[in-house]
């Protein structure tokens, strides 16, 4: 049985782009590890002859022609009505990069 | 005036003159200005909209008389959409308070579907923030309440959607099935709730959870209702790769029913298990053959579904960072946090063959136990929760508690296949009670003819709480 870790938080709150409070990383420690205690049960069944499942309908590769429909299309406008972070038209975005140092 | 409870009854009253479709709208108004303030079962509510509509419903029975419900099926039926469901111009929150001030720019395919063939939207209903929960508690925007008892919870996480359809603030009402998500509310609310097969019905403008589970469905006052709803909105809109214009299974002249001993489990409700059991007497009464089956790996289903699922959920909600529409991350409630974390986990390097591997393997097995029962019964008759209501608070201090009050539900959803919810009565405590049928994939009017048999053998008569 593995043992979730306080690191193991930490790390998977990093994956997820989650900002964790030292209380909230406790809480989670706890509830987390009761889950994923619980789900080690899976271990009893034997699976070495089983093919995974990821999705019930069978259907496989089915393709639309690539033509621009206005009824799945969102306006310029419609696009950004969600904001009100725009510039120009466009969505403003956190800076990724920061300005060099050692110029 | 006293509101109509089934579509038929609805349209006659309209067709008739007994009422036109804005004095429903009257009506329904004023009962939910009056009851939702306790309820909290709508997070919207939308008059204008709603007179709107309703004016053009009198225009058209007034111009067309009869033949405008043969052209709208639905006309001048009220309905209120879980806040799940994209709704253009009209605020979308999924619950959460991420998108408590987003207004979306299109609606879902089912939305459209159910406004094109003359449905009255109220407003939006209340679940459990993006459909994260069996109570309704974990709403950003406070808990629903059960309208049959105020101290208990309507289940979720469709919570406000059976709630309204409980307490008669609307006709019909949409809700999304995860996990259980339909039929486990409609089951506590005593009303009738229908997950359809995935690929159905299309996910096209509804807030994404667990992408290979979520399935889209709707709640009703008799399996009449649930049917002519689901003749709306079935079927390919090409927008849902996973939605194909199957070939439905027709119901057969002598069924047998499959009575699966994996869901009698240890801990169920002694009245849940008497209720199932007097239901089951009733099919067979009617000429219904019960047979008994079995579903070995069904006590799989719950570790299965609580790694498939935050999987997916982790993905889904990867798109929530603030930049194009929505509050940014740091507004996620406690089980989103959760089960964003627990998927990263199971998906992350080193655990991936460990848990989600092994789960779709198991979940291959659930599915094989699924066609070995279907091939010697048309449908399975099986408690929906193994509790009746239980009480406000009482799950919610441990998450895990919560995800076990979706046993005897998230099987059906892994192996894709349509669950109907029926009411069959009450238990002692006045807290409704009731039983699920479950099917092969594209069952539904299999489905719909047992639940119509029994609602006719038992003579049921659609009811509202109060």
């Amino acid at each position: 049985m593995s043992k979730l870790t306080k690191k193991d938080v930490e790390h998977v709150a990093r994956l997820s782009n989650l900002k964790l409070t030292p209380q909230e990383t406790e809480k989670y420690l706890k509830q987390l590890s009761e889950v994923i205690n619980y789900v080690e049960e899976l271990g009893e069944v034997d699976t070495s002859q089983t093919e995974p499942t990821s999705q019930t309908t069978g259907l496989e590769d089915r393709l639309r022609l690539d033509e621009v429909k206005a009824e799945r299309t969102l306006t310029k406008d419609e696009a950004l009505s969600g904001t009100d972070k725009t510039h120009n038209g466009y969505f403003v975005v956190p800076a990724i990069l920061e300005e060099r140092s050692d110029k | 005036m006293d509101t109509p409870l089934t579509i038929k009854e609805t349209q006659e009253g309209l067709l008739k003159g007994k009422f036109t479709a804005v004095g429903l709208v009257d009506s329904y108004l004023e009962r939910i200005n009056k009851h939702n303030k306790d309820l909290n079962a709508f997070l919207a509510v939308c008059e204008e909209e709603a007179y709107k509509k309703a004016k053009e419903v009198d225009e058209r029975i007034k111009s067309l008389k009869e033949k405008a419900f043969t052209d709208f099926p639905l006309l001048g039926i009220t309905v209120s959409y879980k806040d799940l469901f994209l709704t253009k111009g009209v605020r979308t929150t999924a619950g959460s308070k991420v998108l408590q001030d987003y207004v979306p720019p299109y609606s879902a395919t089912v939305v459209e579907r159910l406004e094109k063939a003359g449905c009255i939207m109220l407003g939006k209903t209340n679940c459990d923030a993006w459909a994260h929960g069996a109570s309704g508690e974990n709403s950003d925007f406070g808990p629903t309440r059960n309208p049959w008892n105020k101290d208990f919870v309507p289940g979720g996480s469709s919570s406000g959607s059976a709630a309204s359809v409980a307490a008669n603030l609307t006709l019909i009402s949409t809700g999304t099935d995860t996990g259980g998500s339909i039929r486990q509310p409609a089951n506590f609310c005593g009303v009738v709730g229908l997950k359809p097969t995935y690929g159905a019905v299309s996910r096209y403008g509804i807030v994404a959870m667990g992408s290979s589970v979520d399935s889209i469905g709707h709640f009703s006052r008799s399996v009449e209702d649930s049917e002519a709803i689901f003749n709306v909105t079935k079927g390919e809109d090409g927008k849902d790769g996973t939605v194909k214009d199957a070939t439905f299974m027709a119901p057969k002249a002598k069924m047998r029913l499959g009575i699966p001993k994996e869901y009698f489990i240890e801990g169920l409700d002694k009245e849940v298990e008497k209720a199932v059991l007097a239901s089951s007497e009733v099919f067979k009464k009617e000429g219904v053959e019960l047979v008994d089956v079995s579903l070995p790996h069904t006590k799989y289903a719950i570790s299965v579904y609580y790694i498939v699922q935050p999987a997916e959920v982790s993905s889904n909600l990867g798109r929530y960072d603030g930049i194009r529409y929505g509050k940014d991350r740091g507004s996620f409630g406690a089980e989103a946090k959760r089960r964003i974390m627990l998927g990263s986990y199971v998906l992350s390097a080193g655990y991936y063959d460990a848990y989600y591997l092994k789960a779709q393997k198991v979940r291959s097995k659930i599915i094989k136990d699924f066609e070995g029962a279907f091939a010697k019964v048309d449908a399975i008759i099986a408690p929906v929760s193994p509790t009746p209501p239980f009480a406000l608070g009482e799950k919610s201090g441990s998450p895990l508690q919560m995800y076990l009050a979706d046993i005897l539900t998230v099987a059906g959803n892994l192996a894709g296949i349509p669950g109907l919810a029926v009411p069959s009565g009450f238990t002692k405590k006045g807290l409704p009670l009731g039983f699920q049928l479950l099917g092969p994939r594209f069952s539904e009017y299999v489905l719909f003819e047992l639940g119509k048999l029994y609602q006719k053998a038992t003579n049921y008569e659609p009811k509202a709480a109060f």
